[in-house]
């Protein structure tokens, strides 16, 4: 399927999807979608360098954070709606990601990883002093009272932007994958050495995907203060946005845009489940329990099954046309 | 703002005694990162552990936490031997540390930090000893024991470990391995074996440095997180795999937390070590004493 037909497709069925879900009376139901969907696109992201490169990001709450907090911004400086910020907080982590990559990319995987982790705390610590977008007391961000194409709440709307950039993500992110481009990427993940040597523009690719991985992750936050109408830091630095990130490319399968996905469903899925106590009938669960699994996972299928659901689908797939 | 020379002393005094506690908290990383070539990222969430046995014990028997952690050592030591055997089969003999390894590590540091909260809550704890609430006084400059005997026991363990490795064979082996691993095999040595133990010390020292933490100040699982690019920090800044390096890494990064504090508000301190690091990442690398 070429990029086009995919993308047309994709967004056809985002639509498809935003429209006949917006039947379903559970109100409830778009908070945890808007979830999923959320952690799609951050896994999404987070693979685009994490898998296609071979380079872990640590910082995902970091540019989630970056994407929030330019929305409360321009929403603090001139009302702008939500558009406005969904646009400004990609830019804006997008260079956020290419001054990382600048300053670190040259030296071995590691170091970017170890930074990443420390400019998320560098950012939480800067913004927690920064009263003008709250500080440590967060800021509210009041969402407007109509809401456009006769939705009935605001939550629907936000619920359907978030399914519509989930497909965009896909989109980008298969775009890559099947380009020249991720194929370089690919030969820097498998041995950079070699890929230098034959003439791959290794440290401008590698800066060219944490760009666009990081203007993902920046995206995935943009709508986060007027899904909640209320931001502080140490929800928008969660650390659970940067665990996510990883479990879930390394649980679906980091090879293709598929994995991602496939895992952020099921993680997602399965965190909102334990969020809502869904067996609380037999046993008493907080919501600590959801974290928990999450990281055993990570932990199992990293050390058990390296390729995921992915490689467990390929090795299948692989017997049978045996 | 005016400065004060009481002011000024104090900072140094307080950076100095907090450097020699984080060189403690570094020395694992040093070894494990600098030498053994694993990027140990939840050699924090060992600290933390270490906090919470000591406090336990501490809470149920009145034991001192630094007496306790060094009894517990051992047990710290087995944990690391077996969390690089995992580490070694699942992803070094693959030659997949670099990504999935890194995983690994977040994953287990992710595990504790949660388990930690589910047992124990968010509260921050704390420890009661004799000399916690004790302040000597020089002139107008403090000592506070609670920072003074964690950094004297600091220095001792530091010290002692850059004597394990210059002056025994197996701490030479863990020199070695640094250098160059076929060397060593070719010699009859099983660098794998020496890693196992060298890594085991380092977890161990992380068990020992959080009972320093716990006696420095309260303790809550979250904190740890805080710590990675402290450690880290210090590791690079210092230059890799020097435990020289390490300890004036540690002091240099006290002293700039320390001033921080002084003269900028304490909300500021947790960015200095950071801040550092990237600044070095992205303009010496090889760090103060590297090659």
């Amino acid at each position: 399927m070429s990029n086009k037909v995919f993308a047309v497709v994709t967004l056809a069925v985002a639509l498809a999807l935003a429209a006949v879900t917006q039947l379903i009376p559970n109100e409830y139901f778009f908070s945890a979608a808007y979830t999923v969907l959320l952690f799609v696109i951050l896994a999404t992201a987070w693979n685009i360098l994490g898998g296609y490169t071979g380079y872990v990001n640590f910082g995902s709450a970091a540019f989630f954070a970056i994407g929030a907090y330019t929305t409360v911004f321009f929403y603090n400086a001139f009302k702008a709606p939500l558009a406005v910020g969904i646009v400004a907080g990609t830019l804006v982590a997008g260079l956020a990601g290419l001054g990382l990559g600048y300053l670190t990319l040259r030296l071995r995987g590691v170091f970017f990883a170890i930074a990443s982790l420390a400019l998320a705390v560098v950012l939480y610590i800067f913004i927690v002093n920064w009263d003008y977008v709250g500080g440590a007391r967060g800021a509210y961000v009041l969402q407007p009272r109509e809401v456009p194409f006769g939705l009935p709440r605001y939550i629907h709307l936000i619920y359907a932007v978030q399914l519509v950039m989930a497909a965009f993500a896909l989109v980008v992110s298969r775009a890559i994958e099947h380009s020249t481009l991720g194929r370089g990427l690919a030969a820097i993940r498998d041995d950079e050495l070699a890929a230098e040597c034959s003439g791959v523009p290794t440290l401008r690719l590698k800066i060219f995907s944490t760009m666009a991985s990081c203007a993902l992750m920046g995206m995935a936050g943009t709508t986060f203060p007027f899904y909640l109408s209320y931001i502080e830091p140490s929800s928008a630095f969660s650390l659970s946005y940067a665990v996510n990130s990883i479990a879930m490319p390394l649980i679906g399968g980091m090879m293709s845009w598929m994995g991602p996905l496939i895992g952020a469903v099921l993680l997602g899925t399965v965190q909102q489940l334990v969020q809502v106590n869904i067996l609380r009938s037999w046993v008493d669960i907080r919501p600590e329990w959801g974290l928990l699994i999450v990281g055993v996972l990570l932990v199992l299928f990293v050390t058990l099954a390296p390729n995921g659901i992915m490689g467990w689908v390929d090795a299948w797939r692989r017997r049978k046309t045996k | 703002m005016e400065v004060s020379w009481a002011l000024l002393a104090n900072a140094v005094i307080a950076g100095l005694l907090l450097g020699g506690f984080y060189a403690a908290m570094s020395v694992g990383i040093s070894i494990s990162f600098g030498m053994l070539d694993v990027v140990n990222i939840a050699h924090p969430a060992f600290i933390i552990l270490g906090s919470y046995i000591a406090y336990i014990v501490n809470d149920r028997f009145g034991f001192d936490p630094i007496v306790v952690s060094v009894g517990v050592s051992p047990l710290f030591f087995l944990l690391g031997m077996v969390l690089y055997r995992i580490y070694y089969i699942c992803f070094e003999r693959r030659g997949q540390e670099s990504l999935r390894g890194l995983a690994f590590f977040f994953g287990i540091l992710f595990i504790t930090e949660v388990a930690l909260v589910l047992i124990f809550g968010v509260d921050y704890r704390m420890v009661n000893t004799r000399y916690g609430d004790v302040t000597w006084r020089a002139g107008p400059v403090d000592f506070p024991m609670r920072l003074v005997v964690p950094f004297l026991v600091s220095m001792v363990m530091v010290v002692g470990v850059q004597l394990f490795l210059t002056h025994t064979f197996f701490g030479r082996a863990v020199l070695a391995v640094a250098q160059d691993q076929l060397a060593l095999r070719l010699m009859g040595v099983n660098p794998v074996r020496v890693k196992e133990r060298a890594f085991a010390i380092s977890i161990a020292t992380a068990g020992v440095a959080g009972a320093f933490l716990i006696v420095i100040q309260p303790v809550q699982p979250a904190i740890g997180r805080e710590f990675i690019g402290l450690v880290f920090a210090v590791c690079v800044l210092g230059g890799m795999g020097s435990i020289l390096g390490t300890l004036l890494g540690a002091f240099v990064l006290g002293l700039a937390e320390s001033f921080t504090s002084t003269f900028f508000g304490p909300s500021w301190a947790p960015a200095v070590s950071f801040g550092l690091l990237l600044a070095t990442l992205a303009f010496r690398p090889s760090g103060l004493l590297g090659r």
